[in-house]
């Protein structure tokens, strides 16, 4: 197909390279260098979408970032991404697009029928009409709107792109590659500043590339394109294109998205697709320029109405004509330079100028080139429904409040310009309270809350000379501040077009008898009525305004609408814009993607692995692992066809009958060394520390001061003044904080250091009747009987020429060691334990089997240590020392710490011995008691005891004392079950502890 | 994110620390009788102010130590950072 409004010779596109695209299934090309939207407006594609609420034809308002309704839905080497912006989205080849908002298609869309039937949705419309009856939202009135009302589709498919972080600093961060921003950049970088300079587009440049402007005997184009190349070369800046800083965060950190890929067809290997970019700037200089405000008239919203500025980018960046009879509808001299570009290029454009006798360069230019010019003219409507065919245009009075006679004009496009915004959003964002300026009818930066300034345009700034001169001074003041160094910069001439005010008029009033749309918000369909209705609604806040009429709060977060919906608002009211005041501008400025925000932290990399040293031991033997915490440990080791029932329960059987090794590296641990060590273990623990002789380890509980066990564990005397602690995995790190905490702050009187060191070991668990017999084999030199290595023991070992730390503790309540020794040496330590072993019918066991013979002796865990239980709910009274103070002791003499029926740890039996108890289930008296059926307490972990052979379970429940041998209901409304059970002690095996002393 | 300057390692991003709560807060000395109102006081009762606020974070990636930072609780503004031996003013 012909690209019928591609003018020869004109832009910057690479006309070398032709690009096939297709949208909404059609095949069209482009060349390199076009965006979706230059290549469609090349082919004449106008009508790109429907509108969000009233489904009215919607084509294409802006050139750029602004654009409020050509959003796409994009295919892209097999995935697909809903609200991209066609004037965004740059061309490459094979690019699919479709449209979005219309259903069943752009061009035969049903939803419009709320447009053509005049049931025109009001503000406020959802919430009125959709609240009755109630029952009608989920089956009705939702999937309706859903249906109707998107902004196209998100994939459920797994994003396989990579997205990637990078924290960065610098001097000075500079958002936007304009006249000042290039300036600036330029002259803080001559100073020898650390600049980044980030442009949101593909090109640099901002303006420069579309006016017509002289700079040090260049045009504006080839001085941007100058600087540019010589800061690519310095190697104090980076420059980066395609790069939106979106976000202006706390104490000058920013966040950009860097679009590395979405311009290629597809994402090159091991590159991503985004890149988020954390910048910490010392100063930061916002150069986002403006953005054309639209006039506001009867159906501005046709396709082929667009702002000036956008028409002029498309024909000078794309050398794309959006219509070959445009009406330049216009309040300022913006217009007259878009006009200007048409007439240079064969086009005879018609100037409406609501202004009555405007003189400048600009205005003279398009008078001596023949441009007709209406003054004091106004468009009223736009006709055509896909696609402007006329306007009705009026002469208007000096007051503005009446129109002439309406005549009715041919035209295909209507350019209009109601004068320049500010881009304020960063500053806003960054605290600054703006202000407004009437010179500009717009909010500019007021006075800075961070290091940040703005420059140029956004700051109000219009002309070229002066934005050069202000973004020079500044950029060299704030790198000397910094560098110290004083380079000073020789200024460039400007030469550039004299231009005169702007009108202040924006919006045409309704010839009598018409109530055409005119709209405010483009891309949330909000009209001026919406407004009225509003505000006669009692409406009064511009943040209730904004939030029932949705006006600004769609995703373009109204670039092109805020300012003419506060104008409307102070002019109903009457009020100046600024007592009605702006709403607040929230991060980010422009749509990012989920992918960039998540960045690498997905899958398995969403948090970090740890592994023990014998961590390949355990894949060779068939181990099936578990997240405990960042550490994958080995839940059990399947042999054959084995489930996780049937291998933990062989693996326990065989500890209470022979031996078994854990891996027990994970645990926390913790070297605590100094004079003053026994004393801090004797107040961070509940129990007494002080007489621990070297050599013997003691089990210790730690609580929080509001008297909740923190953790549990055991800690040896190594030397007089070292010891070995250990934690739980869960709170190893933690615990270590906790213990710093009170050596720095609250007891720095005490000569301790603590260091983890759960790195540092490898340990192994060997538990069961003959682990004695195996520990002497692998310690042949040390005494390990029951005399010279007891209960609570510890000696040092030589484990075939490896040093090695040996532990009498017990976990499973058999008798049982830990062997430590270095990380490094921690898969020869296990390989020794498997090979010695086999004669004693040694087998690894997992978590599961660990818990399993932990919970049928008894032993509380993190599933009864939950923070929320007191020791005494634990059955840990016994370790609470009356003599001494320690952490937490106050606290437990608090009321309902001390209730006579406080909830105590016991056990659980079901009385057929035969059915599990799910975990969490409720314990109560009666399991027929009408709801809610008081609840005694909750089983807190289950196994299948390998001792009785049976369902056992440990529970914490109310007045736990006297409740053993009682006869209650284990409740589980999630698994439907009820299960009648007998209370029993919780120490289900062994209860006198003499094995682990055997 | 805030940038917060450790008086032992110098700025620092904020995902390097954790934070520990109000800084003023003393613990009552060992081994003293503790009403029950002054012991509720220092476990529970906090001023959550709005403003200018001393409060204690940890260098946890970082060099370990507990420093006192002040704080505007509503503008995230940091006045001043103070080692764990040093006391707020
Ligand atoms: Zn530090």
């Amino acid at each position: 197909m012909v690209q019928s409004f591609r003018l020869e010779n004109l832009g910057l596109i690479n006309r070398d390279k032709k690009l096939s695209f297709r949208f909404n299934g059609k095949a069209y090309y482009g060349y390199e260098g076009d965006t979706l939207a230059s290549a469609l407006l090349a082919n004449g594609i106008h009508l790109i979408g429907r509108s969000f609420k009233y489904h009215r034809p919607r084509g294409f308002f802006g050139a750029g970032v602004d654009e409020p309704y050509a959003i796409v839905q994009l295919y892209r080497n097999g995935e697909t991404e809903p609200n991209v912006k066609a004037t965004e989205q740059e061309l490459f080849e094979g690019l699919e697009a479709k449209s979005v908002n219309c259903w069943p298609s752009v061009n035969f869309d049903i939803g419009a029928i709320n447009n053509f039937l005049k049931i025109f949705l009001p503000a406020g419309f959802y919430y009125k009409t959709f609240m009755w009856p109630k029952s009608f939202w989920y089956k009705v009135y939702e999937p309706f709107i859903r249906k109707a009302a998107g902004l196209g589709v998100a994939s459920i498919k797994h994003d396989k792109e990579r997205y990637e972080h990078k924290y960065e600093y610098c001097d000075l961060l500079i958002a936007g590659s304009g006249p000042s921003g290039l300036a600036s950049a330029y002259a803080a970088a001559k100073n020898g500043a650390r600049v980044i300079l980030a442009e949101d587009k593909a090109r640099f440049g901002g303006t420069l590339l579309t006016s017509e402007v002289n700079i040090g005997n260049k045009s504006g184009r080839e001085w941007a394109d100058g600087i540019i190349s010589e800061l690519k070369e310095m190697p104090n800046v980076v420059v980066k294109n395609r790069s939106q800083v979106f976000g202006y965060y706390d104490h000058n950190m920013l966040v950009m998205s860097e679009r590395i890929s979405d311009h290629l067809p597809k994402t090159k290997k091991f590159h991503p697709k985004q890149k988020l970019w954390y910048i910490r700037a010392k100063e930061v200089l916002i150069s986002s320029g403006s953005i054309e405000r639209p006039l506001v008239f009867g159906n501005n919203d046709t396709p082929g109405v667009m702002l000036s500025s956008a028409a002029k980018e498309y024909l000078k960046v794309y050398g794309v004509l959006v219509g070959r009879k445009p009406l330049v509808f216009t309040n300022n001299d913006s217009g007259y330079e878009t006009a200007i570009e048409f007439k240079k290029n064969g086009i005879d454009p018609i100037i409406l100028d609501t202004r009555k006798d405007p003189h400048s360069e600009i205005v003279d230019e398009a008078k001596n080139l023949g441009i007709k010019i209406k003054f004091s003219y106004v468009v009223v409507a736009a006709q055509g429904y896909k696609k402007v065919k006329s306007a009705d245009i009026a002469k208007i009075s000096d007051d503005k409040e009446q129109l002439g006679k309406i005549e009715n004009i041919k035209c295909d496009c209507i350019c209009v310009s109601g004068f320049w915004t500010p881009t304020i959003h960063l500053a806003s964002q960054s605290g600054n309270k703006t202000k407004f300026n009437e010179n500009i009818d717009a909010f500019v930066p007021g006075i800075s809350k961070q290091k940040e300034t703005t420059l140029g345009a956004a700051n109000g700034t219009y002309t070229l000379d002066e934005t050069l001169k202000s973004s020079f001074e500044t950029a060299h003041k704030l790198s000397k501040q910094i560098t110290n160094n004083d380079n000073k910069i020789s200024f460039p001439n400007v030469v550039e077009k004299k231009s005169t005010i702007h009108d202040k008029f924006w919006c045409v009033p309704l010839p009598k008898g018409k109530n055409y749309k005119r709209f405010l918000d483009f891309q949330n369909d909000v009209a001026v009525s919406d407004i009225e209705i509003a505000l006669r609604e009692g409406y009064r806040s511009i943040e209730h305004v904004k939030r029932y009429t949705t006006l600004g709060m769609a995703t373009d977060q109204g670039k092109t609408s805020n300012l003419n919906g506060l104008q409307l608002v102070s002019k109903i009211e009457n009020k100046v814009v600024p007592a009605v005041g702006h709403t607040t501008f929230r991060p980010p400025y422009t749509p990012v993607s989920i992918g960039a925000i998540v960045g690498r932290e997905v899958g398995k990399h969403s948090k970090p692995t740890r592994k023990s040293p014998m961590h390949s031991w355990h894949v060779k033997n068939n181990a099936v692992f578990v997240d405990a915490g960042v550490w994958l440990r080995p839940r059990y080791y399947k042999l054959g066809d084995e489930n996780l029932f049937e291998g933990s329960k062989r693996e326990a059987k065989n500890v209470r009958t022979n031996v078994g090794v854990c891996d027990v590296t994970t645990l926390g641990k913790i070297d605590i060394k100094g004079p003053d060590a026994a004393e801090l273990l004797n107040r961070v623990y509940s129990n007494a520390w002080l007489k621990l002789p070297v050599g013997k380890a003691r089990y210790g509980v730690m609580l929080r001061e509001d008297g909740i066990v923190m953790d549990d564990g055991t800690t040896t005397r190594i030397s007089e003044n070292h010891y070995h602690m250990t934690t739980t995995t869960a709170q190893a790190a933690n615990v270590l904080s906790h213990l710093e905490y009170y050596l720095q702050l609250v007891w720095p009187e005490l000569n301790v250091n603590v260091v983890s060191t759960t790195e540092q070991w490898a340990g192994a668990a060997i538990a069961g009747p003959k682990s004695r017999n195996l520990l002497q084999k692998l310690f042949p030199n040390s005494d390990v009987s029951n005399e010279g290595l007891p209960f609570m023991g510890f000696t040092e070992g030589d484990l075939f020429g490896v040093k090695a730390r040996i532990f009498r503790i017990s976990f499973s309540g058999e008798l049982a060691y830990e062997v430590n020794v270095e990380s490094d040496n921690g898969n020869f330590m296990w390989e020794k334990i498997m090979e010695i072993g086999e004669e004693f019918k040694i087998q690894p066991y997992g978590t599961e089997a660990l818990s399993t013979l932990r919970i049928e002796m008894g032993h509380v865990a993190g599933s009864e240590l939950d923070g929320r239980t007191i020791p005494y709910d634990n059955s840990l009274e016994g370790l609470l020392s009356k003599k001494k103070d320690f952490i937490g002791k106050r606290s437990l003499s608090r009321e309902a710490f001390i209730a006579e029926d406080r909830q105590k740890l016991v056990g659980v039996v079901p009385l057929d011995k035969k059915t599990s108890i799910p975990e969490g289930s409720h314990l109560v008296k009666d399991s027929n008691a009408p709801l809610p059926n008081p609840k005694l307490g909750y089983i807190s972990a289950s196994c299948w005891s390998v001792e009785h052979d049976n369902p056992f379970s440990l529970a914490i429940i109310k007045d736990g004392k006297n409740m053993i041998g009682k006869k209650l209901f284990v409740m589980s409304p999630l698994k439907n079950k009820v299960i009648p059970v007998e209370i029993v002690s919780s120490h289900y095996v062994d209860p006198k502890g003499e094995r682990v002393r055997s | 994110m805030l940038y917060i300057k450790c008086p032992h390692c110098g700025w620092r991003s904020q995902n390097e620390f954790s934070y520990g709560g109000d800084a003023s807060v003393i613990r009552p000395e060992l081994n003293k009788k503790v009403s029950d109102q002054d012991w509720d006081n220092f476990v529970y009762n906090r001023k959550s102010l709005r403003g200018k606020h001393w409060e204690l974070w940890q260098h946890l990636s970082g060099c370990r130590q507990w420093i006192k930072v002040e704080r505007d609780t509503a503008t995230h503004e940091i006045f001043n950072t103070l080692k764990a031996n040093e006391d707020i003013s």
